[in-house]
């Protein structure tokens, strides 16, 4: 394969100069703009297959920036200096979800944002929200984390409040104000290891903590900080406003987004803390965040009404199920039990994370499409759409079945692991996951039965091409890793989350040793 | 002061001090940009200093009048240019096969002197990329500052409801 050492930084860097040139090249062409783009986006997505690649067979890349041999960490007494990329395979694992999501969401804005709104500076955000993603799932320090949480942020609330209506507005608000509170959480942790260890660098935090008693409080506000921002009950209450007014191409990558914040979390448990904490106590705190986070989630989903608002809670209860599995692998580590089934639960966990981003984004996609030609989110107002949207209505039944874990789609396969590891640690964790996964298929097959089925009611026509290729980019992943999960579990899922459990591996990357 | 008959603008004796301290505001914020390197401040606060002109002349002009002389098209994309000067620079690292923001400048004539080991007065000349990047940032922070404060202004006109 082709692999250069510099790929990861033009990863980061890329979206960051193209999200800059695109007004200048919008005002030349508008069609230019669209091309350069989706250009970018497909740049992007081979690049990541190339690094990820790379680091499921040859272990974890590190990149120093500014320094004049990349893969070299200056280390001075111990302490790295300069701002250093480590990629892990938890980290291209995140990657790889970031650049396909966001490459669907590219395609299928050309279409969906109309012309004369300030589309140029729609792509712009959507580039930066991009590197923002990227560079959270990177970065080997913790400051430069907190620095793309904050881009990442800032670019999301522009895009929730783009359609300028009230309640596009509302949803952009609640997003700030939660994601400002989540970020001086995470500062005021970063000030608390900066103070008692003059580091900042992961792997160096990790391999000099000492779990004193402030390293407890620190910990305390990362695992609120980042639970908040994925969305995780019962700090959940701002993901249905922002989820469910935002245009439907930035819903999808806000999903990601919040994914962004779940690696966070799993990073901060796992390789920052890792065996030194109690983790069965924080084992047992993530199963309960998820248990509440998968019944009050589709619980709440039954009765809506808003299509869009229905599926956000749906993401709540399905982030629900990466917290249970990845926290059942928290509650088993170290102990004999974690190499028979705590790693298979952790597996499910983190494959239900790209299962979940592809399936949910296209499910939020096709919401668009009908709001895209009916003008509307109401599931009252809808009906009969099946007889002329034939393609969007596929789309939807693939997406809705992934979702409720129906095989032979990919939702179907992470689900079945997570029911089978957590069944040896309590037969409750499986019984609800499988009663929140029944209440998730009746609720799909409600929306689908108002909105697709029934006498033909409007006069629509199918959702434009672009819109229908964007979606194509996402079934096509959920119909791959339906149908080949054991090769996707052995090779992408399974190197993700021995990432996450080799501590060791992290540190010595950087360290040295 | 601020009546519908005289367009927002002050008293002639603010817009005549305005029109004077703007050469020296402007002078100011390029000396702290230009020194990012050596004293405190950079780019951003230079800029911001450069953008709070702009808000000075707007409190004694008025909105209208400022409207019609500097476009905000321009300042957006003084502020894409900042941007992509700045990611460039930092692209050039990689093109010269070291890294992303390697500082390819030292030891060149421009920005390259290595300044002596102890108390100096400051060199100039020196810092590498880092006063390119200050004079980007600076670029950036003028043109997205200025272009927050125009847009706040003109809120409510009907140019102002577009963008």
């Amino acid at each position: 394969m082709i692999y250069n050492e510099a790929i990861p930084a033009i990863l980061i860097g890329l979206p960051l100069l193209a999200a800059f040139i695109t007004p200048i090249i919008n005002l030349a062409s508008k069609k230019a703009r669209n091309a350069f783009v989706i250009a970018i986006l497909a740049i992007e997505e081979l690049l990541i297959i190339l690094l990820a690649w790379h680091v499921f067979t040859n272990g974890i890349v590190i990149y120093t920036m500014g320094a004049k041999n990349p893969s070299i960490v200056p280390l001075q007494a111990a302490v790295p200096v300069r701002i250093v990329l480590e990629i892990d395979g938890m980290a291209a694992f995140m990657g790889l979800i970031s650049c396909t999501v966001a490459m669907a969401a590219g395609i299928y804005s050309i279409a969906f944002i109309k012309e004369g709104n300030g589309k140029a500076r729609y792509y712009t955000l959507l580039l930066i929200m991009l590197a923002g993603m990227l560079g959270m799932v990177f970065t080997g320090d913790l400051f430069n984390l907190f620095v793309f949480l904050e881009i990442l942020s800032i670019a999301s609330c522009g895009l929730i409040a783009y359609r300028q209506h009230a309640d596009a507005v509302e949803g952009a608000f609640k997003y700030l104000v939660v994601s400002n509170i989540a970020a001086l959480f995470v500062l005021f942790a970063i000030a608390l290891f900066y103070a008692q260890y003059d580091l900042l660098n992961i792997a160096a935090i990790a391999n000099a903590m000492q779990y004193t008693q402030l390293d407890k409080i620190a910990l305390a506000l990362l695992v609120a900080a980042f639970a908040m921002k994925c969305g995780a009950v019962p700090m959940h209450f701002w993901a249905p406003d922002s989820y469910s007014t935002a245009p439907a191409a930035i819903t999808a990558m806000l999903v990601a987004a919040s994914q962004a914040s779940l690696y966070a979390l799993f990073r901060v448990c796992f390789t920052l803390y890792g065996s030194l904490m109690n983790y069965h106590m924080i084992g047992i705190a993530i199963i309960i965040f998820g248990l509440l986070s998968m019944f009050i989630g589709v619980t709440m989903a039954l009765p809506q009404k808003d299509i869009k608002r229905l599926m956000a809670y749906h993401a709540i209860s399905q982030t629900g199920y990466m917290l249970l599995g990845v926290g059942v692998g928290l509650y088993l580590l170290g102990s004999s039990d974690f190499n028979v089934y705590g790693i298979k639960a952790m597996e499910g966990g983190i494959f239900h994370i790209i299962n979940h981003a592809m399936y949910k984004g296209l499910l939020f996609l096709t919401a668009g499409a009908i709001y895209y030609r009916l003008g509307t989110r109401n599931l009252n107002e809808m009906g009969g759409l099946g007889h002329t949207m034939k393609f969007t209505s596929i789309y939807f039944i693939i997406g809705a079945l992934a979702i409720a874990g129906i095989p032979p789609f990919n939702g179907f396969a992470s689900k079945l692991l997570i029911y089978e590891a957590c069944y040896k640690v309590s037969p409750i964790l499986s019984i609800v996951a499988m009663l929140v996964s029944v209440l998730t298929l009746a609720s799909f097959i409600k929306v689908f039965h108002s909105a697709f089925m029934g006498p033909k009611m409007h006069d629509v026509k199918e959702a434009p091409k672009s819109m229908l290729a964007g979606m194509a980019v996402l079934t096509f992943v959920i119909i791959f890793f339906g149908l080949f999960p054991g090769w996707v579990v052995s090779h992408i899922v399974h190197p993700a989350a021995m990432a996450l459990v080799e501590k060791m591996a992290y540190i010595n990357a950087v360290m040295g040793g | 002061m601020n009546d519908e008959t005289n367009d927002g603008r002050m008293s002639i004796i603010v817009r005549t001090i305005a029109t004077m301290l703007l050469p020296f505001v402007l002078i100011f914020s390029f000396y702290v940009i230009m020194h990012g390197h050596l004293t405190p401040g950079g780019g951003f606060q230079g800029g911001a200093i450069a953008a709070s002109a702009i808000v000075m002349m707007i409190a004694a002009y008025g909105h209208k009048m400022m409207g019609k002389r500097v476009s905000e098209d321009g300042l957006s994309m003084a502020e894409s240019i900042g941007a992509a000067i700045f990611a460039i620079v930092a692209f050039i690292g990689v093109i010269m096969a070291a890294s992303f923001m390697y500082n390819f400048l030292v030891g060149t004539p421009l920005f390259g002197e290595t300044p002596p080991f102890g108390g100096n007065p400051g060199i100039l000349n020196s810092g590498g990329i880092l006063p390119i990047l200050n004079i980007a940032v600076g670029m950036k922070v003028i043109g997205g500052l200025a272009a927050v404060v125009m847009i706040m202004a003109l809120a409510g006109d009907e140019r102002g409801d577009e963008k």
